[in-house]
């Protein structure tokens, strides 16, 4: 049975934060019951025209997730549970996880921000499914996160892990934000000591990228934004590394750390190319190389949504009229630039024998103009049937990874 | 048409100073056609061409103008290109005419090609009918303006008309003036044919439309005319006049008049500004006085930035050179660029703006190589050659001397800036010859500059240290002795033939070092460490160097990042096309000029 990855996204936040340009909204809390259900909709109509597909992974994403209240939350994870076809059964995974301690089959993530997670939603959570949490930390330091305009403290997050293990939470991520305005290496090394202390299964450390549409990028332009030089941000990350290799996490991807078999399946899905689709506002798909994108647009998802009657199953592929936008077809030279620059933001890199399963072609010879080149700039090296970036190659990857784009 | 009725004129100024935006009040004040002609025939002609889409490349014209006496006059206004490269073309163009309106300033006052122009509308013994524009700036000063124009120039100028081109004050008072202070033509219509080519466009179904002035006899379509320096022989197609941006055929064309001719001419080479069309079976004695040949003067390399449109730059400068007979090309090859044109324009700004027609009207992307002079070597063997590319300087053990050439330059300038000027042309090794009070805080400066000095940026230097009030005028005074070398860049250590220039010895390092540096902004960082170097034969001068690019990483990618991060994957390979690859460095186009702008005080 062919497999299938699902993205649900929750475009409501208490309030917007300095940095973020998803499409999240701070002002339409009154709409989220309409949301709630709209977006049932979808899910039932797209379980029905993927009644054939098994579902890898969930992953619930926002905007805040944990915004919802219990009833609304429960009303999607019902939703989920009993339209789509997840892979293991709900009675199998109580069983047997709980018990033998073996790590479920499924990926069933959530992210939660500690200002509006609590006992009750985690409990919640639990109950329906879920099995791993990603908290929204960012940062240790309160000084940080008013920075950053985040509307929580290091005290809301410290209750919430907890309560998260207590709830049973054995999978838990926190995101990580660094090379923030002001941050010098030493700040940073006591932020990630004091976050690393929780022993979370998985850290996200990213750099922070300023994005137009954002205050920070606003700011930047006014000239008002003290950001860490490069040479600052790169000692940061080689620091982070370094410190979190020590202390048992390894880096499988440029930005992502986890404990030995604690990597997140659904991202590792995108840089594999697994299919998969995003369900809600503004939700990216990538079903049998064809990529497509919901409206970012609340009112018209909302109002398409409620007028929505049903689409015919014979009609490909899967599309809502109002939401979906245009589809783009993948050619096969777009798949391979995608096989090549997804899979080598992966440590591992890209398998050999897996691009010659997919093209039917060799990696070698298809990117012969390309691969020797940066092998003697050593960007880029190889083991065995892997192709991986080296450390200067994660550095300057952008254009490391522009090598395999063709331009008309 | 009497000749008595007719005015053949045109419009003299500083840049800026309103030239443009008078003739169009001029041409809105007058008519297009007399009343006679509106009633007859001639009103089929246009549309047709105006089915043709033909359109008068100048904004000569002729307009019919109903004076106060009550007569009707005809206007031959006859537009002059107004660059200091053009020198020659408006030498030509003032020579169809007779008369000139002097158009100055009211705040700014006479400026260095003011009084250029003034001296070239006199030496064709044009009539010179000042005009004061812009009176409602609130900075004018009309009175010390008419003051300057009789102190400086010498022209009565207490009754000049008061005007603003802009708002339209005054205009009618200019078209009297007109009327009035210019001459009408006084040729002999039963003289042989004598006529002056002063400009000419290429038409894909006419062939070449020679601009004339009539002097004496007249000319119609059966014709057979001769050009007096290019001796070619023609039957004349067609006669006519310039009708508001068409052009109208009519019968004949007689002394006094000014219009176009065509007779099926291929090659406007045959038809250069400046020569005397006559009869072929009764030609006139002379020919009228005034023409050269033009030259070039700047020559630079033109290449397409991708090399597959070799052929596209081919034809566009081919079609180009149709229309303009000063525009010269030969193919050449650089091992940086490939394969391209060494091309030779009368100066920077007609460089400039070949250019920019080709990237416009002809869409190519241009690589184009520092402009160079015409140096003349003197080689050991005896022999001497024109050098125009620096790739092709001999050996320094082959060279007797070298010699390039030089302008006498005049500049005016206000007094307190006279001691930045004066520093500027020493720095460009300009020789001073005098300086000349115009009044009390104005002056000329007279200096002989070298060519290759003020092709560069001269221009935008004497503008930035005067704060845009000095003004220039020159003139190509012949070659001198120099001592000139090679300046080589090499990128990664290797040589890049396309940026290598001539520069006087003396100021070599200095040009070298400035070279270096503003490579090395123009260059972006690579992945590896870039050495810049200047070198002179094999000594290197100067060196700077492009730092290995630290960090280029996008560090989150969600899969709704995925189409996001793929678009700037490709616009960050679409940017290196745009670029030249040398070995390994990546350069983008615009650096190739980057020689240009050295002084950027």
């Amino acid at each position: 049975m062919k497999e299938l990855e699902l993205y649900v996204h929750i475009p409501f936040c208490r309030k917007k934060c300095n940095y973020c340009d998803f499409v999240s909204f701070a002002d339409c809390l009154h709409l989220t019951d309409r949301y709630v259900s709209a977006l049932c909709r979808e899910i039932t109509q797209a379980a029905a025209y993927y009644k054939d597909r098994e579902i890898v992974s969930v992953y619930i994403g926002g905007g805040t997730p944990s915004i919802l209240n219990c009833g609304q939350m429960e009303k999607i994870l019902d939703c989920l549970n009993t339209s789509f076809r997840l892979k293991g059964s709900r009675e199998k995974r109580r069983g047997l996880f709980l018990q033998k301690k073996i790590r479920p089959s499924l990926e069933f993530s959530i992210e939660v921000n500690p200002e509006s997670a609590d006992r009750e939603k985690l409990k919640l959570y639990r109950s329906h499914g879920i099995n791993r949490l990603s908290i929204g930390l960012q940062s240790t330091d309160d000084k940080d996160l008013k920075m950053l305009g985040r509307v929580h403290s290091l005290q809301d997050f410290t209750k919430v892990f907890e309560e998260a293990r207590e709830a049973g939470f054995d999978n838990i991520n926190i995101d990580l934000m660094q090379a923030i305005p002001g941050q010098t290496l030493p700040a940073w090394r006591k932020v990630l000591a004091l976050a690393g202390s929780f022993r979370p299964e998985h850290i996200s450390a990213y750099s922070l990228m300023i994005e137009e549409g954002t205050a920070f990028h606003t700011l930047k332009k006014e000239g008002k934004l003290q950001l860490p030089d490069e040479d600052t941000e790169r000692e940061i990350y080689y620091d982070t590394r370094d410190f979190l290799e020590k202390t048992g996490y390894h880096r499988y991807e440029i930005s992502n750390y986890a404990l030995p078999g604690f990597e997140c399946a659904h991202n590792c899905g995108y840089w594999k190319r697994t299919d998969y689709l995003g369900l809600g506002l503004h939700a990216s798909s990538m079903v049998s190389n064809t990529r497509w994108k919901n409206t970012a647009d609340l009112m018209a998802y909302l109002e398409a949504m409620e007028n929505f009657s049903g689409i015919s199953e014979t009609e490909k592929p899967f599309r809502i009229p109002g939401v979906s936008e245009p589809p783009e077809v993948l050619s096969r030279q777009e798949q391979m630039e995608e096989f090549m620059f997804l899979g080598l933001r992966m440590t591992e890199g890209v398998s050999k024998k897996g691009f010659f399963g997919e093209f039917g072609q060799d990696l070698e010879y298809t990117y012969a103009d390309v691969l020797p080149r940066l092998r003697s700039m050593e960007l880029i090296a190889s083991e065995g049937d892997r192709i991986f970036l080296t450390d200067r190659g994660l550095d300057v990857s952008n254009p490391v990874l522009a090598e395999f784009v063709k331009v008309s | 048409m009497d000749q008595k009725y007719i005015r053949n004129f045109c419009i003299i100024a500083h840049i800026d100073h309103g030239k443009s935006t008078l003739a169009d009040r001029i041409i809105e004040n007058t008519g297009a056609l007399t009343s006679r002609e509106m009633q007859s025939q001639v009103l089929d002609n246009m549309d047709l061409e105006r089915e043709r889409g033909i359109t008068i490349k100048a904004q000569t014209v002729r307009i019919v103008y109903n004076a106060k006496d009550g007569k009707e006059y005809i206007f031959n206004l006859i537009d002059t290109p107004g660059h200091v490269d053009f020198n020659y073309e408006v030498s030509r163009s003032l020579a169809a005419c007779d008369g000139a309106v002097l158009v100055v300033d009211a705040a700014q006052g006479i400026e260095a090609q003011t009084l250029a122009n003034v001296y070239m509308a006199i030496d064709n013994d044009l009539e010179v009918v000042p005009v004061i524009n812009k009176i409602d700036l609130p900075s004018a000063e009309p009175e010390r303006v008419i003051e300057e124009i009789e102190d400086v120039i010498g022209l009565e100028a207490q009754d000049a008309p008061l005007i603003s081109a802009k708002n339209g004050i005054n205009i009618e008072e200019v078209l009297e003036a007109i009327v009035r202070k210019i001459p009408a033509p006084d040729g002999d219509p039963e003289a042989p044919l004598k006529a002056l080519i002063f400009d000419s466009v290429y038409d894909s179904y006419k062939g070449v439309i020679v601009f004339i002035r009539v002097r004496d006899g007249r000319i119609r379509a059966g014709s057979q005319v001769l050009m007096m320096a290019t001796k070619a022989v023609y039957n004349v197609v067609e006669v006519g006049y310039f009708g508001a941006g068409k052009f109208i055929p009519c019968e004949e064309l007689q002394a006094g008049m000014v219009g176009y001719f065509t007779a099926s001419i291929k090659n406007v080479r045959d038809t250069m500004v400046g020569d005397t069309v006559t009869e072929k079976d009764r030609p006139c004695e002379q020919p009228l006085p005034g023409y050269k040949k033009v030259q070039s003067m700047v020559y630079c390399g033109m290449y397409p930035a991708d090399g597959a449109h070799y052929e596209d730059l081919r034809d566009a400068l081919e079609k180009l050179r149709l229309n303009d007979a000063s525009l010269n090309y030969e193919p050449e090859t650089s091992v940086a660029l490939g394969f391209g044109f060494r091309c030779g324009f009368l100066g920077l700004l007609h460089l400039e703006i070949i250019e920019e027609r080709l990237e416009r009207e002809y869409d190519l992307d241009l690589v184009t190589t520092a402009p160079s002079v015409i140096y003349k070597v003197h080689k050991t063997d005896g022999t001497v050659i024109d050098l125009t590319n620096p790739t092709n300087m001999p050996d320094p053990s082959e060279i007797e001397f070298m010699e390039e050439p030089m302008v006498a330059a005049e500049i005016m300038v206000t007094s307190e800036f006279i001691g930045p000027i004066m520093e500027l042309c020493q720095e460009r090794r300009g020789i001073y010859k005098e300086i000349e009070y115009i009044e009390a805080t104005r002056a000329i400066l007279r200096y002989d500059l070298p060519l290759n000095e003020i092709i560069y940026d001269f221009f935008d230097a004497l503008k930035s240290r005067s704060r845009g009030y000095a003004s220039l005028d020159y003139e190509l005074k012949g070659y001198e002795v120099s001592k000139l070398v090679k300046l080589d860049i090499l990128i990664n250590r290797e040589e890049v033939d396309a940026l290598s220039f001539i520069v006087h010895a003396d100021t070599a390092y200095e040009r070298g070092r400035k070279m270096c540096e503003k490579l090395k902004e123009e260059i972006p960082r690579h992945l590896f460490e870039i050495p810049i170097q200047a070198a002179i034969g094999s000594k290197i001068i100067a060196r700077e160097t492009v730092k290995a690019m630290r960090k280029d990483v996008l560090a989150k990618c969600y899969g709704g990042d995925i189409t996001r991060k793929k678009k700037l994957l490709e616009k960050q390979k679409e940017g290196k096309k745009r670029m030249r690859q040398i070995g390994n460095v990546e350069i983008p186009q615009k650096a190739f000029m980057s020689v240009l702008k050295l002084d950027d005080k």
